[in-house]
């Protein structure tokens, strides 16, 4: 017994310090979930179990007209960002190591290290220039910026996928007579799905979240949910909010399980 | 014209250069080499030699830096892989993980558009000559080691290539399967006629499978010949020394023969250096009386028991070290002992002459 190994788990205080940090992380989400229930308008109390809240987001023609704005946002920039993020780690990995090779991915991740207030700046000056020349005022805007800052989510589990794949398979296929588009429909593309398909998963996921950026950049009228929820909660705290916040939650549950599944190393 | 009917490979001064400035590695240097027809022709080297570049250069993986290869007489130095009639079992496999074991191997057929019929029929009997039929619907992740050896070998013979490129495909496996395999190999070549170029480092299995076989050394081919020739007859003494075992001893010329370090003239043979070594196999030498007449004196040293023979370690009268094998009779015993002194005969050739 005198000799055992070094187990963090064994520290003194290691058990009630995790028990604080799961309570610090889940135990607001647990009382949104609750209240998102409560039949009276109080943060404070609980006064009984409806679904009236569900019920009234629903009927409100804002949310509704927020929510399609949303998804059709974050469906096609997750695709768009999902396609160049593959070109882009086609294009980095599937070939010898080069120079600059740090640099192209730092460059690629930018997103993720530029301040996003900063991004959203930028963006609001880039385009009021473009709007001005085109006169253009649609949600292209909001989908290309949503689209740009995807990229990297994207990226990465393409990426991964890639990188432990076996350079040796495509050029066993060019050697059983596959030109270099069969062999990227044929084995690359087949091989590579599980990581592109978490890849818009990921991108979709930050797309729907975003506030800072979506802020900047819509134009009048251009709400996406979590902007609208913001508008209302300035306003006064809605139940509703609560509730539209429980279904997300449950939505980005459902995707992260299934982001999991798709990523999960076989054997 | 070196281009004889009988030649299917051609490498006409292949040269493959790595790197940039300064840093420059030949990894093929000066390279000519003709593999004939229906021939399983092995490619034989330490790691680094140079073997594989030769093997990606014949599939079209690489580009030679200069100079030509030639394909059944056809210039193909400039095709990409997907249109060289070559086919490759690398060491890794590189099976696709995403398909059957059927589907990898009516892969290259279904690339090159055949009809379904015929890329049904070609995988069931591809399946049938490496003896797995009952394996077809498989993934190759369920297969052991030795199966999805067998699946690469009937995906690159599948398209009925002219040129099968053999880069190590047994050195993954344990010993037994890779004797099994190597008897599986030389059965498969002769069975399809197919020209196998077969890369290995080990010299055991270039010698028990090659029709001919090329032994490479810092991106130069250092011999080309059959087993027999490279084994009895090397050029030099990293051929001497990388195939089988050997004794190398320095000599000079005199009158009649050579005259070894220890004083000893072996006659008959002649040289033009005045100094030479000589390459004389361990098996290749007989333990005499010490005073039988023509014999070479010698101490032995000390044994090693190897089952099948045993080492004598021999020092010669000027301390040159000489190792005799014995064939180890019923009792396992080498006839000699430790400190005692015996002479040493040569059987006829037993020497050659090594200029380098």
């Amino acid at each position: 017994m005198a000799e055992r190994n070094f187990s963090i788990a064994r520290l003194p205080g290691f058990t009630p310090t995790a028990i604080m940090v799961f309570v610090a992380l889940y135990l607001p989400i647990v009382m949104l979930v609750a209240f998102s229930f409560n039949s009276g308008k109080s943060v404070a109390d609980f006064e009984g179990f409806t679904l009236q809240w569900f019920v009234k987001a629903w009927q409100n023609d804002h949310v509704k007209d927020a929510t399609l704005r949303s998804l059709l946002i974050a469906v096609v920039a997750g695709i768009i960002a999902t396609a160049v993020a593959t070109a882009a780690a086609l294009g980095t990995t599937r070939r010898k190591q080069f120079k600059g090779q740090t640099f192209i991915y730092v460059v690629i991740n930018q997103p993720l290290m530029v301040p996003e207030i900063v991004t959203a700046v930028a963006l609001l000056i880039f385009f009021a220039q473009i709007k001005v020349l085109t006169g253009y005022q649609g949600l292209g805007y909001l989908i290309t910026a949503h689209a740009a800052f995807c990229i990297p989510f994207a990226y990465l589990p393409i990426r991964a996928r890639l990188e432990g794949m076996d350079l040796t398979l495509e050029a066993a296929a060019a050697d059983l007579y596959a030109s270099p588009w069969q062999t990227f429909r044929f084995v690359t593309l087949p091989l590579l799905l599980p990581g592109m398909i978490a890849g818009f998963m990921l991108a979709f996921v930050t797309s729907l979240d975003d506030v800072v950026i979506t802020l900047f950049v819509k134009s009048a009228g251009q709400d996406t949910l979590p902007t609208y929820m913001l508008g209302q909660i300035r306003r006064q705290i809605t139940t509703e909010v609560y509730a539209i916040s429980t279904v997300l939650l449950g939505l980005t549950v459902v995707l992260l399980t299934a982001f999991f599944v798709l990523t999960r190393k076989k054997d | 014209m070196t281009d004889t009917p009988q030649s299917m490979i051609e490498a006409r001064h292949t040269v493959k250069a790595f790197g940039q400035g300064d840093h420059i590695v030949r990894a093929l240097d000066d390279v000519s080499l003709t593999i004939r027809k229906g021939e399983f022709f092995t490619l034989l080297g330490p790691s680094g030699c140079g073997k594989t570049t030769l093997l990606r250069l014949i599939a079209g993986f690489e580009m030679p830096t200069a100079g030509q290869i030639l394909l059944d007489g056809a210039d193909i130095t400039d095709l990409p892989p997907n249109q060289r009639p070559v086919n490759t079992v690398f060491q890794s496999y590189a099976l696709f993980p995403h398909l059957t074991v059927a589907q990898n191997v009516g892969f290259g057929l279904e690339m090159q558009g055949r009809p379904k019929a015929e890329v049904a029929k070609t995988t069931a009997e591809m399946l049938a000559l490496v003896k797995l039929e009952a394996m077809a619907n498989r993934k190759t992740s369920q297969l052991s080691g030795g199966q999805q050896q067998r699946v690469a070998l009937a995906r690159a013979l599948a398209p009925k290539p002219k040129v099968l490129l053999l880069d190590e495909p047994l050195s993954a496996l344990d010993l037994k399967l890779r004797k099994e395999m190597q008897v599986e190999l030389k059965r498969l070549q002769q069975e399809t006629g197919i020209t196998f170029v077969f890369v290995t480092h080990d010299q055991e299995e270039a010698l028990t499978m090659s029709d001919r076989i090329g032994v490479m050394s810092a991106g130069k081919l250092q011999q080309v010949g059959s087993p027999r020739d490279i084994y009895t007859r090397p050029v030099n003494r990293f051929v001497a020394s990388f195939i089988g075992e050997t004794n190398f001893l320095p000599a000079s010329p005199v009158q009649g023969g050579l005259k070894l370090g220890c004083g000893a003239v072996i006659d008959g043979l002649t040289a033009t250096k005045p100094s030479v070594t000589l390459t004389i196999r361990p098996e290749q030498i007989r333990i005499t009386a010490p005073d039988e007449a023509g014999s070479i004196p010698a101490t032995v040293t000390s044994l090693v028991y190897f089952g099948t023979d045993t080492h004598c370690h021999m020092a010669l009268s000027d301390g040159a070290e000489v190792v005799v094998r014995v064939q180890s009779p019923a009792s396992g015993e080498a006839g000699v002992t430790g400190g005692q002194k015996v002479g040493l005969r040569l059987l006829q050739g037993a020497a050659q002459v090594l200029e380098d």
